[in-house]
């Protein structure tokens, strides 16, 4: 960012809860591919149908409230928020307003070595709309359109809407909120909160003002944002267009902007003044929604460790905090470094071939780390192997690997491959004899004091070895026997 | 002998058991008094001839086979047209929805069937509801069969003159600020508004969801309670319908009034109303007190603004319930090329009729940015406030007493261009549908014109069993024994 300037930024999240039945209807949530296919009287607005709350939907929002360290409203209402749109098929979205289920919650988020806290304003139930599809001239835009197909399979999805403080104050940080927003919602396994397909989504909200400026600037609302990488790109691109404009003496209009992936910029869509009013009003076809202190505790025993609790413990266990982040996200191989650990191998060890090692290789092939061959008990032996001498690190890695590949269990494929190290001083002690006798000159050497050649003979020892000798042994049996 | 048309759903339900006649006897009776008095009345706008056949066929044999499906078995009805009936014509009375087809069944015509019900059409309604005389139906005016020159009340004024005419046994109609009691007054039958959420909602096109009521119309007050009973109780597909046990509602009907404690609303029994309805229902308060009711005066203070806070809380409803009429899914659709918000917006200009439109753009004003305080929070308060007001009302008494409608029914054209008059007609009506309580109408007599006066009476949330109880006894002593001049008349009555 531009010295002198600083960016407020707040980001309002959109998930789709994957509970089985829509909103406020009995049909599918699980969206299917043939259009209008997941139907009814209710979530098509046909004349008469009444909405009636689903029950898991709620117990969804609850428990994202209470991973965000919301309240619990015991009462909350539903709204009308009201706007024309053919693909709202009652030309009202049921949403909240007032009394939202979760309130003035907060998450602590780690950017690079710091934690910065995001505080939460609200997360609020509502329903998600249908989907057009603008067909012509206008490049998928509803401007210039020829026709408009509309698909009402989503419409009346439980969306849950997360709504951030201005607390965020660079790109790095709202990529990092969003990140862990998105692990909180998948380890509470309450959707599954893919930006690509759209089940959670992104809406930044952006402005500035130079350092020492008490009050906010004109903000900006940015939608169509649809991975962690371009809410970072999209954050940029307002801070410097607006630093940009406010440098060259312009100002900043409240608007929403639409992101373009492939150009990199934001445009705008629509100004405030073309903003609706959406006439809120509470749903006279609800009743307020109550979550009794029960409810509300029968939820929050179910709620699994979270994704912060679960890197602690990891860093607890010996890997450094990037590691812990890189087993924590991916469940295949935290689920083995949690049972490789169980069983009495080392975090730091098992972290490293995990998240270097394994992972690496798996991605050459453009493999899947959900159908390794590799097992705990494999890491359990391999890391006793080292530990005993019996691989250098090198054949360490090797044996992993193979491991992957499904050769067998690391003694075997060690076995197979003949990596196993000789750690028998004997054996080991007749070669450092026969190579001190052969190179008397780098014995006196070393013995007058310098140390260099002890590596010289290190090398000999291993080649007489076949480089199978422990070097920790053979490096001992060099020093004793030319120490002076 | 008497016209099977004019018998009691009691009468009818004896006759069919004791197999002195048929459901399709039945049938074919109001059948005949509907091909007379439908070129007068206009009460229909779908005769579902082949349905009820079937349907009439059915209970026949399902009796004949001992499967009684109880006190509805076999027995003609008819529906309002906002309410949904699979595959049979439901418009609202609008031509946004002409020609439209529910794909399924409203609760209550759903409950109807199951209780071996007879569903013989569809009736005429102010469009959406939206009226007090049925005049504003895009289908044409429904008249009244006691002077056809005066309008049945509304909205569902077809409903009313078809049991009034004897074209039907019974009806449900939906009241949202007295659109089942004011057309009960003004046809001379019984009509029950029952507490909010006691019938489901859902499948009743909805115009003010939080006022909207479904109940019947009868001839008697017996045979309202069987209609109302067959339809109540909880469905979970209406979230604000009540999850309790349904009321008995006939088995205090003997029971009278002695050591009642019986409430004449002030506000609503004096200016404005009509010196002879006033007459009349003061003088059925006396003959309560004769037989044993404690009669009080009792002041609803707020009930004065009731009027003023209905007519914003229900067209800020309307104007988002009426949103999905949008010409994209179903309904008319314009012709006019242009935009999706063309389509839209030329779409519901077409569907929808003057005073759809009229309240339409209230209710939006009344909810927008700036003004929603003003408007629609403001009567949220006078809301509150009348709740409280009836709350304390009924600490004093079990059941409040007071004129159904100011009048008693007016010409045809009278009001139509007078929109404030018009609201008028809700004056002692509205209060309940603001409070979610009960109120029925029971005729009590005739004004000078030979035109029947309808008698309120209210009770508290959920009392509907006292307010029965009540209204039998002032139909006893009442003892309304006319009948609406069309269906007694030569073309109706063969000799």
């Amino acid at each position: 960012m531009k010295p002198g300037w600083e960016a407020v930024i707040g980001l309002e999240t959109h998930v789709e809860l994957n509970t089985k039945s829509k909103m406020f209807c009995s049909c599918p949530a699980d969206i299917p591919d043939e259009p209008n296919t997941a139907c009814c009287p209710v979530c098509l607005a046909l004349p008469g149908a009444l909405p009636v709350p689903n029950e898991k939907a709620i117990e969804g929002i609850v428990k994202i409230g209470l991973a965000l360290n919301c309240e619990i409203n015991q009462s909350s209402l539903f709204y009308r928020k009201n706007y024309f749109y053919p693909d709202l098929p009652k030309n009202y979205q049921i949403s909240q307003y007032t009394f939202p289920v979760c309130e003035h919650g907060s998450v602590p988020v780690d950017v690079g070595d710091e934690s910065v806290t995001v505080g939460i304003t609200r997360v609020h139930m509502e329903e998600d709309t249908g989907k057009s599809t603008h067909v012509g001239e206008g490049g998928g835009r509803i401007h210039d359109a020829d026709h408009t197909l509309l698909d009402f399979n989503r419409a009346g999805v439980p969306l849950v809407e997360i709504v951030t403080e201005p607390d965020i104050r660079s790109p790095e940080e709202a990529r990092a909120y969003g990140a862990e927003l998105q692990r909180i919602v998948l380890a509470l396994g309450v959707s599954d909160a893919k930006l690509e397909t759209g089940s959670m989504r992104f809406d930044a909200n952006v402005s500035v003002r130079r350092i020492g400026d008490e009050t906010l600037g004109t903000r900006s609302e940015t939608k169509n944002v649809n991975s962690l990488r371009s809410l970072q790109r999209a954050v940029a691109y307002e801070i410097e267009r607006q630093i940009q404009v406010l440098e060259s003496g312009g100002s900043i209009h409240q608007e929403t902007r639409h992101w373009n992936e492939d150009s990199g910029e934001t445009t705008s869509m629509r100004t405030k003044e073309e903003s609706e009013d959406y006439r809120y009003f509470q749903d006279p076809d609800l009743l307020p929604l109550d979550v009794s202190p029960e409810w509300r505790n029968a939820i929050a025993s179910t709620i699994p460790e979270l994704p912060a609790v679960q890197r602690a413990r990891y860093v607890a266990s010996g890997v450094d905090a990037k590691t812990a982040e890189l087993l924590a996200d991916t469940a295949a191989l935290s689920s083995l470094f949690e049972e490789a650990v169980e069983a009495g191998a080392p975090g730091r060890a098992v972290g490293i071939w995990l998240t270097g090692d394994v992972v690496g290789h798996v991605r050459r092939d453009d493999g899947d780390l959900d159908a390794i061959s590799l097992t705990a008990a494999h890491l359990v032996e391999l890391a006793s192997m080292v530990d005993g001498g019996k691989l250098s690190s090198s054949a360490a890695k090797e044996v992993l690997l193979a491991a992957v590949e499904g050769e067998g269990s690391p003694s075997e494929i060690a076995a197979a491959r003949d990596l196993i190290q000789v750690s028998d001083s004997g054996a080991i002690e007749a070669a450092v004899d026969a190579v001190l006798a052969e190179n008397q000159d780098a014995v006196e050497k070393i013995m007058a004091g310098d140390a260099k050649p002890i590596g010289f003979l290190m090398g000999q020892v291993m080649r007489e070895m076949g480089g199978k000798a422990d070097p920790n042994v053979v490096r001992e049996l060099l020093h004793a026997k030319t120490n002076p | 002998m008497t016209d099977l048309a004019d018998l009691t759903i009691a009468e009818a339900g004896h006759g069919l058991r004791k197999g002195d006649f048929t459901s399709v006897d039945l049938l074919d009776a109001v059948d005949r008094r509907a091909a007379v008095t439908e070129a007068h009345l206009h009460a229909f706008l779908t005769m579902d001839h082949d349905g009820a056949r079937a349907a009439a066929e059915a209970a026949d044999a399902a009796l004949a086979a001992g499967n009684d499906l109880g006190p509805l078995h076999g027995i003609p009805v008819a529906l309002k047209d906002n309410m949904c009936t699979i595959g049979v014509d439901t418009t609202a009375s609008s031509q946004i929805l002409a020609g439209w087809k529910p794909p399924y069944d409203a609760t209550v015509t759903a409950r109807l069937k199951d209780a071996g019900a007879v569903i013989v059409g569809k009736t005429n309604l102010d469009e959406f509801a939206m009226g007090s005389s049925t005049e504003n139906s895009a289908f044409g005016t429904t008249r009244n069969p006691w002077n056809t020159d005066t309008v049945p009340g509304g909205s569902s004024g077809g409903s009313a003159a078809a049991v009034a005419v004897g074209s039907a046994f019974g009806a449900f109609g939906s009241d949202t600020g007295g659109s089942i009691r004011q057309p009960a007054a003004l046809t001379g039958t019984v009509g029950v508004k029952p507490t909010y959420g006691l019938v489901s909602r859902y499948g009743l096109i909805a115009f003010a969801s939080s006022l909207d009521q479904i109940g019947p119309f009868a001839r008697t007050v017996d045979d309202a309670a069987v209609l109302l009973e067959a339809v109540a109780g909880w469905d979970r597909r209406d979230a604000t319908s009540i999850n309790g046990p349904v009321p008995d509602l006939r088995g205090g009907l003997e029971e009278g009034v002695a050591g009642l404690r019986v409430g004449i609303v002030t506000e609503l029994s004096g200016d404005g109303i009509d010196p002879q309805v006033l007459a009349a229902t003061k003088g059925i308060a006396d003959k309560l007190s004769d037989a044993g009711a404690e009669v009080i005066e009792v002041s609803v203070p707020a009930s004065e603004f009731a009027l003023s806070a209905y007519y914003l809380i229900a067209p800020a409803e309307c104007s988002a319930n009426l949103a999905r009429f949008d010409g994209v899914r179903y309904g008319h659709r314009t012709t006019v090329e242009g935009t999706t918000e063309d389509m839209m917006s030329h779409s519901r200009a077409e569907g929808f009729g003057p005073e759809v439109i009229r309240r339409i753009l209230l209710g939006t004003y009344a909810l927008s940015a700036g003004y929603y305080d003003a408007f629609y929070g403001q009567a949220q308060k006078v809301r509150t406030l009348v709740r409280n007001d009836f709350a304390a009302a009924y600490e004093r008494a079990d059941v409040l007493i007071s004129p159904t409608s100011p009048t008693t029914a007016f010409k045809v054209g009278e009001r139509a261009a007078d929109p404030i008059a018009m609201y008028y007609s809700d004056v002692c009506t509205v209060a309940s549908n603001l409070s979610g309580d009960p109120a029925m109408s029971v005729p009590i007599g005739l004004d000078s014109g030979g035109l029947p006066i309808g008698f309120q009476v209210m009770a508290p949330a959920l009392g509907e069993e006292m307010m029965f109880r009540v209204a039998a006894e002032v139909e006893r002593l009442a003892g309304f024994e006319d009948r609406a001049s069309l269906a007694t008349s030569d073309v109706v009555v063969p000799s």
